[in-house]
């Protein structure tokens, strides 16, 4: 089974990136983008994946791949691992500070 | 500064405000809390260099604060309101038939309200020499800015003045290295707050400290020698005391010269005369702050009746109903690291009533309670420990519940557990800098949120401890949102039912809405540590890697830019030339920043994740092993180089720092720990400030634990005394094992101890009085024989090595974002192209 992403979710494109037992659930992994941004993945406990910008819009650090995930109230969470903002997984919202969002990439195990 | 006054709109309503101290930005932030700053034209002339700044914590400027850091103005708030600030630009002249204000710039104001935040500025008793060369006094920054740069060509400094500002000066002056005296002419220190007994006490403590003082003496003359430099001054008992450096500290005096030139009424004694709504004789022109003669016919020193006449001010400018009538002047201060307290009616001058004392001058404590013939507290003075300060004030006027002998008792000694800000009334004043209630504060959840909403804790920050305890606990107690358990409990779950893995503790003592889900990043790395201690497994494995905060996860620190440093394990410091250069060499090939740490080992810092597994290769193979600077672990046991060389050395304090890291190293804990190890009580590896610490004797080693540096540092508290090897390595196995067991997530031992209470610390630790002695034995005899080395396994094993790549998809490409910029011949990480993106850092 590939982990494919939508880099251009309006141009219905996957691209395959690697293979889904490269990542650890609970954790994530980095993905190079063709167009140079960087994604982070994750997979959780139940199988679920879920790719977001992997830019820490806090820092400008291309790190929240590295960070903890979690769910509270019953949606799932990256903790930014330099100074533990918390990002839903599905929306890039943050939930600590209003204003900010990161890019969301739709993905698919296929 | 040039500027062209005037050009704003004819019809809006034009406020001039003189000074941008302290009561000054109050003031603006009131306008701007009452929508003024939208309607008016708002002109602020400031003579200092620099907006406004905290002068109540001007001190902290010696321990490391920056001017930047002292500023009470929020970034962008002078263009968010619409406010024209004029610095380095004094009112000089008032015009109060015009209406106008001049500046020292020559521009001309016109005004429709004028206030006057002027001040104070220091007294310089009249005696001859006071211009000569060295002569400081201490208010603002570019005063501490110039004493700093004199005291480098000084040796001895002295201070006239022992009041509240003069031992602040003085604790600087000894700060910056100088020998300090401190000369006052009333018989004690801090005469206007604290009596007699609380002089004595703090004269004690404050000359066990180095410092002289000379009490009962007034300065009559400077001396000056060759140059017009000080060198000396001559003391009204006929002494000379000799001197490079004098710092005036003999009170402050209203800063009212414009208002008197303009013909403001002002009082016998200075400052200007103001109302109950702070308007001067003049109805269009206010004074507030220390320049004013408040209505009660006080001019207040202090910062929070300042803010109350700025709120007063702002309201009577909008219409509303508001009035200053005075003010309490409560005071704790910690001045030369002495808490010093007084409230209320400190002195007892109220009429038939009666004081409660306590005074221990082994240890420098002396609290008196004045209490009213009805029981009701009056006010008090605290010296030594003032922890109290932020509930008894409250309960000034009041009748408290429980003895006032059982207030002033210390902890231990037959008082209550002290008792809580809960049995406060709702309209008890917890922040006095800022007039917030209990009830106020109460309408809050978190700190942050008190500190936005009511300002309350931004002032002194004496009241923060108070206003923690009065908001609710998360919740139940519980670790956080995902487990209703304590840290504590869950460790005794764990132990007891042998769990071994973190979906298994969630799922089943987890909270119902938390069972099957992701945890959080609060409860995974502890859960992590806890199976880690209990178990001993390599913590990279299986579903414990997935739990590691990503320190742990990468064994390396991550840096702001995303990259990873790295501290090998140095232990007790000692390293041989050949292991220094092979840290160089890898250092050089792999084009890193090092730097020698605060704890006697090298950081090297700038590896990409990719990086890690090389440099630890060539680590391992010259003998290193990780130095856990990553996890919340041993970090180093830090030694003096003792009795082999020193010649006052009476025990090899190297080889015990050796042995005992080499002991511990790798022991996951619920916080990072710390030691070291002195070879005689010149104490030069300083073990009292570190978790557990051990100090040479002549007949073996003395034991202190839950030493703590950081922000709120703790001295250590003397264990045991006079140990053997093994009965001091027994003790330090079983106070560690104790904490891991009991201590909450990321509590310190200083903390704990705290918490916990010392005594009952050593009854367990020392006494065994839980019968637990020989278990946590055990336990720390199974870590001591499992331990492994994190990186010379990971090494070691292909499946663990794939986690360290930069992109899951492209292993072999480095992140084009970590990149450096080369700083004092070495690198730093270049941060320009991080903020390149997207919303940019802050
Ligand atoms: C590297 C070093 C500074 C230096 O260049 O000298 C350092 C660097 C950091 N310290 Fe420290 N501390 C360093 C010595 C100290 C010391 C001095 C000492 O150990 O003798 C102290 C005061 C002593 C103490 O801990 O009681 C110290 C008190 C802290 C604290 C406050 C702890 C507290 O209990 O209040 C923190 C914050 C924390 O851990 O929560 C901290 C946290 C940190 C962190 C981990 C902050 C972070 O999360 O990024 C820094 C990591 C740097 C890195 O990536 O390597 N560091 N830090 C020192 C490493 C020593 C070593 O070889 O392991
Ligand atoms: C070292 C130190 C420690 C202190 N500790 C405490 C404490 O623990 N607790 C406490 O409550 N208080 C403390 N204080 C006192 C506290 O700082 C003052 O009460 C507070 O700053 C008063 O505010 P203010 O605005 O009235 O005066 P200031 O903060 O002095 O501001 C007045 C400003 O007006 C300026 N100014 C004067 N004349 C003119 C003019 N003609 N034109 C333009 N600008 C002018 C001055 O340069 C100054 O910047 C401390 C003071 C010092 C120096
Ligand atoms: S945590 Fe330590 S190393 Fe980092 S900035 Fe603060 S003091 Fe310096
Ligand atoms: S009492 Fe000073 S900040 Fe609250």
């Amino acid at each position: 089974m590939k982990l494919e992403l939508s880099a251009r979710p309006d141009a219905d494109e996957w691209l395959p990136v690697c293979d889904v037992d490269a990542l650890t659930p609970g954790r994530g992994m980095a993905a190079l983008l063709p167009d140079g941004r960087q994604a982070a993945l994750f997979r959780d406990r139940a199988g679920r994946l879920y790719a977001i910008d992997n830019r820490d819009p806090f820092t400008g650090a291309q790190v929240l791949a590295r960070g903890l995930i979690g769910t509270v109230g019953g949606r799932p969470f990256v903790a930014s691992p330099l100074l533990k903002q918390r990002f839903d997984l599905e929306t890039g919202r943050c939930l600590d500070d209003d204003e900010v969002t990161v890019a969301v990439f739709p993905v698919r195990a296929a | 500064m040039p500027h062209t006054p005037g050009a704003a709109d004819p019809n809006q309503p034009t406020i001039v405000l003189v000074g941008h101290g302290m009561v000054g930005q109050r003031f603006l932030e009131a306008l701007a809390e009452r929508g003024v700053t939208a309607r008016a034209r708002v002109v602020v002339l400031c003579e200092e260099p620099r907006p406004a700044y905290d002068r109540v914590q001007l001190t902290s400027y010696f321990s490391g604060k920056t001017p930047d850091d002292l500023s009470l103005v929020p970034e962008g708030f002078m263009t968010e309101h619409g406010i024209e600030l004029y610095t380095g630009d004094p009112a000089v002249s008032v015009d109060r038939e015009a209406r106008t204000v001049t500046a020292r710039s020559g521009a001309i104001f016109p005004y429709d309200s004028l206030v006057l935040a002027t001040g104070s500025y220091p007294f310089v008793p009249p005696v001859p020499g006071k211009e000569a060369t060295g002569c400081f006094v201490y208010r603002t920054i570019e005063d501490l800015l110039a004493i700093e740069e004199y005291a480098k060509g000084a040796r001895t400094g002295a201070v006239v003045g022992g009041g509240l500002l003069g031992l602040e000066a003085a604790g600087a002056l000894k700060g910056l290295g100088l020998e300090t005296h401190i000369v006052e002419f009333a018989p004690r220190l801090m005469p206007v707050q604290v009596d007699e007994g609380g002089g004595a006490a703090l004269l004690r403590t404050i000359e066990g400290m180095g410092l002289s003082v000379h009490t009962g003496v007034g300065t009559q003359e400077v001396v000056a020698g060759d140059g017009g430099a000080v060198s000396g001054m001559k003391l009204s008992d006929g002494s000379e005391l000799a001197t490079d450096l004098v710092v005036f500290s003999a009170g402050v005096r209203p800063r009212d010269q414009l208002g008197r030139d303009c013909g403001l009424e002002i009082g016998e004694r200075g400052g200007i005369v103001v109302d109950e709504r702070c308007r001067t004789s003049d109805p269009a022109v206010f004074a507030i702050g220390e320049c004013a003669l408040a209505a009660d016919g006080r001019v207040y020193g202090l910062v929070a009746p300042g803010y109350e006449m700025a709120l007063t001010a702002a309201d009577t400018i909008t219409g509303q109903e508001a009035s200053f009538t005075g003010a309490d002047t409560s005071t704790k201060l910690k001045l030369l690291g002495v808490d010093v307290a007084s409230f209320g009616d400190a002195h007892g001058t109220a009429e038939g009533c009666l004081d409660v004392v306590y005074s221990d001058s082994r240890s420098g404590i002396y609290k008196k309670l004045v209490v009213a013939a009805d029981g009701a507290l009056l006010g008090g003075v605290l010296v030594g420990d003032a922890d109290s300060y932020g509930m008894l004030r409250p309960l000034t006027g009041s009748v408290p519940p429980v003895s006032p002998e059982q207030l002033v008792l210390p902890a231990g000694a037959g008082a209550p557990a002290a008792l809580g800000p809960e049995s406060l009334p709702d309209d008890a004043v917890i922040c006095s800098c800022h007039n917030v209630s209990k009830g106020a504060i109460c309408e809050h959840t978190t700190l942050p949120e008190v500190k936005k909403c009511t300002k309350a804790g931004t002032g002194c920050g004496s009241c923060v401890k108070v206003i923690q305890q009065l908001l609710p606990k998360t919740g139940d107690g519980g670790l956080c949102g995902c487990f209703p358990k304590t840290r504590q409990e869950l460790y005794e779950i764990v132990q007891v039912l042998r769990i071994t893995s973190y979906a298994e503790l969630l799922d089943r003592y987890g909270r119902e809405e938390a069972k099957g889900g992701e945890g959080c990043e609060v409860c995974k790395p502890t859960v992590a540590s806890i199976l880690a201690s209990l178990s001993n497994g390599y913590i990279l494995d299986g579903e414990q890697s997935a739990l590691q905060d990503t320190n742990d996860h990468f064994l390396a620190n991550i840096q702001k830019n995303g990259s990873y440093s790295i501290v090998p394990r140095i232990p007790g410091g000692e390293i041989t030339p050949e292991k220094l250069i092979v840290i160089g060499e890898v250092a050089k090939d792999f084009g890193l920043y090092t730097k020698i740490t605060g704890a006697q080992r090298i950081d090297m810092f700038g590896a990409r994740v990719e990086q890690l597994p090389a440099i630890w290769a060539r680590l391992v193979e010259a003998g290193f092993e990780s130095g856990h600077a990553y996890g919340k672990a041993l970090r180093t046991v830090k030694s003096c180089v003792g009795q082999t060389w020193c010649r006052y050395g009476v025990q090899d304090s190297v080889r015990m720092a050796i042995d005992l890291e080499l002991r511990y190293r790798g022991l996951r804990a619920p916080h990072k720990l710390k030691s070291a190890v002195s070879g005689c009580q010149r104490e030069c590896a300083e073990a009292q400030g570190k978790d557990f610490g051990i100090i040479a004797t002549a007949n073996g080693w003395n034991l202190y634990v839950g030493g703590n540096g950081g922000a709120t540092p703790r001295h250590a508290d003397l264990l045991a005394k006079d140990l053997s090897d093994a009965e001091l390595i027994r003790l330090i196995d079983r106070f560690l094992m104790y904490y891991i067991r009991t201590a909450e997530r990321l509590e310190r031992t200083a903390p704990w101890i705290e918490r916990v209470g010392f005594d009952h610390v050593r009854e367990v630790v020392v006494e065994d009085s839980l019968g637990i002695g020989e278990e946590l034995d055990a336990l720390m005899a199974r870590h001591v024989a499992d331990f492994r080395d994190e990186w010379a396994e990971t090494l070691n094993d292909p499946e663990r090595l794939r986690r360290f790549v930069s992109f899951v998809n492209a292993p072999e490409t480095p992140d084009p974002t970590v990149q450096f910029v080369p700083e004092r011949d070495q690198m730093k990480p270049n941060l320009t192209i991080l903020t390149l993106e997207g919303v940019s850092a802050r």
